[in-house]
């Protein structure tokens, strides 16, 4: 790869943040041409991305990057094939109509540069993503994705409902983030590989590895929960909380599917086994028909639309993991089908709603005349939704129905009659957004419906063409697009060959059977809607409710662990923390038996003695004192023996420095001793003293016998010999003690004088705080 | 405490013991001493004072007040690490040279033992006025 | 020597101990200044003991030699000891001002940060 590629491709990549940035900056110098000027972060990356489709379509991978810890081989690396290119595409491709798309949804809204700036940011967050090579680069995109979807779903922060659906959504993401990280170290243990690159270069190591079924665990839980798969389902309606280009953009063409990205990822290492071949189909089976069976019993066009994408991620899922090249290729082919119709009709719901003030199904007729390109945007993407021929939706379920008629066993047949059921009631659902609010005679709405501005419908429209064009154009679209991505997940050349026109065949049968039975149940939506609703109000409990239990309980829990740990109580916790020092003294010594020898008598000078016999005589009062006097008075006393100590061993400066400390101390404790009514003695009941006794003796006894042990070893001296040696030579002093404060360890001694004088001017605050005097000046 | 005899050798006592601590500092890198040992002094000087002739009388005795003394000597040692930097040497290094006159050491060294200095005298000086003042009122 | 410095140092933590653990705080105080005594007594001997030989040269060495006491252990307890003095004084003043706002120094007692009973956090989001 030429200089020329690697610095438009990191410019790309890095454009987005830059401009997250300065969307603020931006937005509120120019409100008007805003959203025009930060779309130039996505248009770049997509031209850039766009220019590489002639490398990747030929077979080649780009890779590329920088370092960032090159002693640990981290970096910030891509490996962009035919897969990666795909997504890079529409995530920029979408993007730069989201931006404008957003640009005029939330305009005049007092946060509208911050949401911008978010918007921005999550991009940069999933083109990092998608294109990364390295597990770690892989990883720290995917968990921003997480942080940014809720910042995003957030955003409307004063409603309690967003902040729930927003930490409901980091929660269960989040949690799909460590099982990556822990799925990612695994698949580096089992493979010795840290890239993506190196990974799908020895394809099998990983199958055989005794780590595998470990691994294949975790990395499931990442991209089960990323992409709401059933049971994780639950948070992505909630998502929708969100403004609509939150939900058109994250929520179904592009964060949501980083999971169903991850599993195409690694579908050449991981696919291919029986586990993957039957947990995959389950999951994703179970999460079509959740989703399509909830889609159908919701009134509102957006949560329809949502809980449409958890059928279709579920979809998604259940292709990958059907194991045949054709079912890849279906799945590719309705995965870029799915972010094109999908965000097309989330941003025409938005439109809607921005528009007439309402998204009930029920309230939204014959549109058709008063917003006729917001009419044509959605029955395109409403087609296509619905699989009919000439739109990328039929070119997906002609090759799914294909993919699964070749297997010809029992379990081909399951999957085949589910998708058949899910793809129905996706197709209800396409023709209720797409066709329902534009058709028949007018009804009320709260605002008088008109046409929304250029920023808003231009998205919709362009994804709908789009939805056509590729379709018509299909060979060209399979070649440079679709063919390499497909290739990339099945880890083979492969190609693909349907058609958009009507032919005959089993699988055209297949589709209009399918369309057949969409129209049935588009027809009895209000009637299903009915009864389904009723059987959820039977059942009761759900995995969204059992979220706020889980919550709630861990609060609960925290609040018990809290107050057993956290009692409030200052000698509970003093006594703890001694009854661990003292374990910590003793265990070591008992459980390896190295206890000191007994010492011999020593050979003391009397003076040295005399002094000894001080400290002891002083501590012994501090300890018995009944009066304040005495208390103040025997702390002097231990304090000056110590310092007597340290003149007789040689330590003249820590001699003098003790002396004055204890004086002063002395001086500072009568002052505030005599000013307040505090009787030193001790009012402690005698079990009390007994159990502190024993600890303190315990603890006491440990020091003692430690510093025996200590003594009675052999004595490393290179560091003072060193100091000793050096103090005159380098430093010009001889006392070597001060040499070593202000010379050698002079750093630390300019932290510590740097404590000392934080002390004082905290101790200043304090005795200043609260008082009366204090008081007024703040009034005045 | 407020006693003649005290009152009238405070005074002394005070002047005597901050000549003492700049002694004891200066002398600190060749001889038992240095900024410690020398602020803890005249931390004790300005306590004593502040002892016999009231709070108020030790403030303006000491003209600045005692915290900004301690945040000059932080600056003071921090700033002395510097000069290393033109030396290419990590910071902090000591930078000795010889006074061309009188052929004593000159060094940043010192510079940084005074910023100690001052920092220990500021800050317990503070601390220790305080609590007269407190008490006083 | 350093055996009956040990004996010495165990006293001074049993005693800063057993004050510690006292549920006045003056009494705490008392025992973190015998603590921090214990703790730069326990650094001293570590270092090993060298009777009245300071570590200071004199005019004519260039090199610290013979039986002089351990520099390294001194330079750090001096430190220690400003350090220990400094934290007392805070803890002294937070005391007295606790005192003047609370009127007691029990720490049973003091029960303003943490106030007993279980109080939930907000359930909601």
């Amino acid at each position: 790869m030429n200089q020329g590629t690697e610095a438009a491709l990191l410019i790309a990549l890095g454009f987005p943040f830059v401009g997250a940035l300065l969307a603020p900056l931006v937005m509120l110098r120019f409100p008007r041409g805003g959203p025009w000027l930060l779309a130039l972060a996505p248009t770049f990356a997509f031209i850039t991305f766009a220019a590489q489709i002639g490398t990747v379509s030929s077979g080649n991978a780009l890779v590329g990057g920088l370092p960032w810890i090159p002693s640990l081989d981290v970096g910030l690396s891509w490996y962009i094939d035919g897969l990666a290119l795909a997504f890079a595409l529409l995530v920029s491709g979408i993007g730069i109509l989201i931006v404008l798309y957003a640009g005029g949804y939330l305009k005049g809204h007092p946060h509208h540069s911050r949401f911008m700036s978010f918007l921005l940011l999550f991009m940069g967050a999933m083109q990092g993503l998608v294109v990364a090579d390295g597990f770690l680069t892989l990883f720290v995109f995917w968990e921003l994705t997480s942080i940014t979807s809720f910042l995003l779903i957030g955003f409307d922060h004063q409603r309690e409902a967003s902040r729930r659906a927003a930490l409901q959504a980091l929660v269960v993401t989040g949690m799909g983030g460590l099982a990556l990280l822990a799925g990612l170290v695994t698949i580096g243990m089992a493979t010795t590989t840290d890239t993506l690159s190196g990974l799908l270069a020895n394809p099998d190591v990983l199958r055989s590895s005794a780590l595998y079924v470990p691994a294949l665990i975790l990395i499931l839980l990442a991209a089960f929960t990323k992409s709401a798969q059933f049971p994780f389902h639950f948070w992505l309606p909630n998502a929708m909380e969100a403004p609509t280009p939150v939900s058109a953009y994250l929520h179904s063409a592009t964060m949501v599917k980083a999971g169903v990205y991850l599993l195409m990822r690694l579908n050449p290492v991981m696919g291919d086994t029986v586990l993957w071949e039957t947990i995959l189909p389950l999951f994703g089976g179970a999460t079509l028909l959740v989703g399509s069976v909830l889609a159908l019993r919701q009134s509102d066009l957006k949560l329809m639309l949502a809980y449409t994408t958890i059928g279709s991620l579920g979809l998604l899922v259940m292709l990958t993991g059907f194991g045949t090249e054709t079912a890849v290729l279906g799945a590719v082919l309705y995965l870029i089908a799915h972010a094109l119709f999908k965000g097309t009709l989330f941003m025409v719901v938005g439109i809607l709603d921005h528009e007439t003030g309402t998204r009930r199904i029920e309230d939204l007729r014959g549109l058709r005349s008063a917003m006729p390109l917001t009419f044509v945007a959605a029955l395109g993407a409403g087609l296509s939704m619905a699989g009919i021929p000439l739109f990328t939706g039929f070119l997906a379920k002609e090759t799914i129905y294909e993919a699964l008629l070749a297997g010809g066993d029992a379990w081909s047949l399951l999957v085949l009659i589910v998708i058949i059921l899910g793809n129905a009631a996706m197709a209800a659902v396409g023709l209720a957004v797409g066709l329902t609010p534009f058709t028949g005679s007018l009804r009320p709405t709260p605002q008088a419906p008109h046409e929304g501005p250029v920023l808003l419908w231009l998205g919709p429209v362009t994804l709908a063409t789009f939805g056509l064009a590729l379709a018509l154009l299909s060979s060209a679209f399979y070649g440079a697009f679709a063919d390499p991505m497909a290739s990339a997940v099945a880890g083979l050349a492969v190609e693909n060959h349907a058609s958009p026109f009507p032919h005959v065949s089993l699988a055209f049968g297949l589709s209009l059977l399918t369309l057949a039975i969409g129209v049935a149940f588009y027809l009895g939506l209000q009637g299903m809607r009915r009864s389904i609703g009723g059987v959820l109000t039977a059942f009761g409990w759900g995995p969204d409710r059992g979220f706020d239990q889980v919550m709630r309980g861990l609060v609960t829990l925290s609040v018990r662990v809290t107050g057993v740990v956290q009692s409030g109580r200052l000698d509970v916790y003093i006594t703890v923390a001694f009854v661990v020092v003292a374990a910590a003294l003793w265990m070591p010594m008992l459980l390896t038996g190295e206890l000191p020898v007994l010492p011999s008598i020593p050979q003391l000078l009397l003076h040295e003695w005399a002094v000894l016999l001080v400290a002891v005589v002083g501590l012994y009062a501090v300890v018995r004192t009944r009066n304040r006097l005495t208390a103040i008075v025997s702390l002097g006393i231990q304090g000056f023996a110590v310092a007597l100590l340290f003149l007789l061993m040689g330590a003249p400066d820590l001699s003098f420095t003790q002396f004055m400390v204890e004086t002063l101390s002395v001086v500072i404790l009568a002052l505030v001793m005599t000013r307040i009514r505090l009787e030193p003695t001790d009012h402690r009941p005698w079990n009390e003293k007994l159990l502190d006794g024993s600890i303190a003796i315990l603890c006491g006894l440990g020091f003692g016998l430690l510093l025996l042990k200590v003594t009675q070893g052999t004595f490393d001296a290179a560091l003072s010999a060193f100091f000793s040696a050096n103090a005159r030579i380098i430093a010009h002093g001889r006392n070597v003690v001060n040499v070593i404060i202000v010379d050698f360890r002079g750093f630390d001694t300019l932290g510590e004088i740097a404590v000392v004088t934080i002390t004082g001017l905290a101790i200043l605050a304090i005795i200043r705080i609260g008082t009366p005097q204090a008081k007024q000046e703040d009034r005045t | 405490m407020r006693t003649l005899i005290f009152r009238a050798i405070a005074p002394y006592l005070t002047a005597l013991m901050l000549l003492f601590s700049i002694f004891v500092t200066l002398r600190g890198h060749n001889e038992p001493g240095g900024g410690f040992i020398g602020g803890l002094l005249a931390a004790s000087a300005f306590a004593l004072y502040g002892i016999a002739f009231g709070v108020p009388e030790a403030r303006r005795a000491m003209w600045f007040h005692p915290i900004s003394v301690a945040g000059t000597g932080l600056l003071l040692s921090a700033i002395s690490g510097l000069p290393s930097f033109f030396r290419g040497t990590p910071y902090l290094t000591g930078i000795w040279t010889t006074a061309p006159v009188f052929h004593f050491d000159v060094a940043t060294i010192i510079l940084f033992d005074l910023g100690v200095y001052l920092v220990v005298a500021g800050a317990f000086a503070s601390i220790a006025l305080a609590l007269e003042d407190n008490g006083e009122r | 020597m350093e055996a009956v410095l040990s004996i010495l140092v165990g006293l001074f933590f049993t005693a800063g101990i057993y004050l510690m653990l006292s549920k006045a705080i003056v009494r705490i105080l008392l025992g973190v200044v015998v603590f921090g005594n214990a703790v730069n007594l326990l650094i001293f001997t570590a270092g090993r003991i060298m009777r009245e030989v300071p570590p200071v040269m004199s005019l004519d060495m260039t090199q610290l030699t013979g039986d002089t006491a351990n520099p390294l252990p001194q330079a750090l307890i001096l430190t220690a000891i400003v350090i220990s003095f400094s934290f007392f004084s805070f803890l002294l003043v937070l005391t007295f001002r606790t005192y003047q706002e609370v009127g007691t120094d029990d720490t049973v007692k003091l029960r303003v940060a943490e106030p007993e009973g279980k109080i939930l956090p907000p359930m909601g989001y």
